[in-house]
C-alpha cells in the first residue's frame, strides 16, 4: 500500500461506470426469465407426456419455439451477469481476468448451442410437415387418376 | 490489479432470515447457471439429434439420481424466483423494516419449497 489516508489511496481508482448498466440488465433479464421459464414449467405440466414425439411436435409450433428462443437468450445473459458477480467476489488478480474471459466464451457458446438445437428441431418439424404435404398430394393425385377411369400404374 | 480496501466487518455478523435468503439466492442462481443450463442444453441437443439421443437423456433423467438433480434444479428455480421477486420489492425501497424484512424473508424460502412441491405434484397428477 502507498502512503496517505485510506480515502486518498482509493480516490484516483474511480469506478468502472458500468454498475448501473449491469444492475439494470440483471433486472431486465430477470423479468424475461420469469416469463419464459414459467412458460416452460407450465408447458411441462400441460403437455400430456414428455416423450420425443410429443415434445418435438410441441416445439414445431411457432409460439413455444419463440418462447424457448427468448428463454435461451434471457437465461444465458442473466447467468453471465450473475456468474460475473460471483467471480468478482471470490476470484482476484490475473485469474479473475481469465475467469471472466472463460465466462464470456461459455455463455455465448451455450446460448448459441441452445439456439442451434432449436433451429434444428424447428427445421425438422418443417421438413416433416412438407414431406407429409407432398405425400398427401401424391395420394390425392393417385385417387384422382383412379376416379378418372384409368388404372393406377 | 489495484489493492482496494475490504470491509472491516467481515467477522462481525449474526444469522438472520435475510442473510439466509441472500446466500440461497446466490447458491441457487450460480447452481442453475453451472448445473441447470448444461442439463437444459443436453435436453435440447438430444431433442434435436433424434429419438436415440433423447432416449439416452430420458433414461438418465428418470433414474433416481436424475430425479434428484431435476428436483434440485426445480427447487433452485422456484427459490431463486421468489427471492428475485423480493429483490424487485426491495428495489423500489419497500420492505426494509426489520420485522417485515424478516417475515418476507421466511415467506420467500417457504414459497420456493411450496412452489417446487406444487410443480411436481402437478407433473405427477395432471
Amino acid at each position: 500500500m502507498g502512503q496517505g489516508t485510506a480515502l486518498g489511496r482509493v480516490r484516483a481508482l474511480g469506478s468502472a461506470h458500468e454498475g448501473t448498466h449491469h444492475w439494470l440488465l440483471q433486472r431486465f433479464t430477470a423479468a424475461g426469465n420469469l416469463l419464459t421459464v414459467l412458460f416452460l414449467a407450465v408447458s411441462f405440466v400441460a403437455l400430456p407426456d414428455l416423450s420425443y414425439a410429443t415434445v418435438r411436435a410441441w416445439l414445431g409450433h411457432p409460439l413455444p419455439a419463440l418462447a424457448l428462443a427468448l428463454m435461451i437468450v434471457s437465461v444465458f445473459w442473466h447467468a453471465r451477469l450473475g456468474l460475473q458477480v460471483m467471480i468478482e467476489d471470490y476470484v482476484h488478480g490475473a485469474s479473475r481476468f481469465a475467469a471472466i474471459l472463460l465466462l464470456n466464451l461459455a455463455a455465448f457458446a451455450g446460448a448459441a448451442f441452445g439456439l442451434l438445437s432449436l433451429v434444428r428441431i424447428v427445421a425438422g418439424a418443417t421438413a416433416e410437415t412438407a414431406a407429409a404435404a407432398a405425400a398427401a398430394a401424391q395420394v390425392q393425385q393417385a385417387l384422382q387418376g383412379m376416379m378418372g377411369g384409368g388404372m393406377p400404374q | 490489479m489495484a489493492e482496494r480496501p475490504l470491509s472491516p466487518h467481515l467477522s462481525i455478523w449474526k444469522w438472520g432470515p435475510a442473510m439466509l435468503v441472500s446466500i440461497l439466492h446466490r447458491v441457487t442462481g450460480d447452481g442453475m447457471a453451472l448445473v441447470g443450463l448444461p442439463v437444459l442444453l443436453w435436453w435440447l441437443g438430444a431433442l434435436a439429434s433424434g429419438p436415440e439421443a433423447y432416449d439416452q437423456f430420458t433414461t438418465i433423467a428418470t433414474s433416481w439420481y436424475g430425479y434428484v438433480v431435476l428436483a434440485g434444479i426445480s427447487w433452485a428455480f422456484f427459490n431463486h424466483l421468489c427471492s428475485g421477486v423480493r429483490h424487485f420489492v426491495l428495489d423500489i425501497g419497500a420492505g426494509y423494516e426489520v420485522d417485515r424484512n424478516n417475515r418476507w424473508s421466511v415467506v420467500t424460502i417457504a414459497g420456493g419449497i411450496v412452489l417446487t412441491a406444487a410443480f411436481w405434484a402437478a407433473i405427477v397428477l395432471l
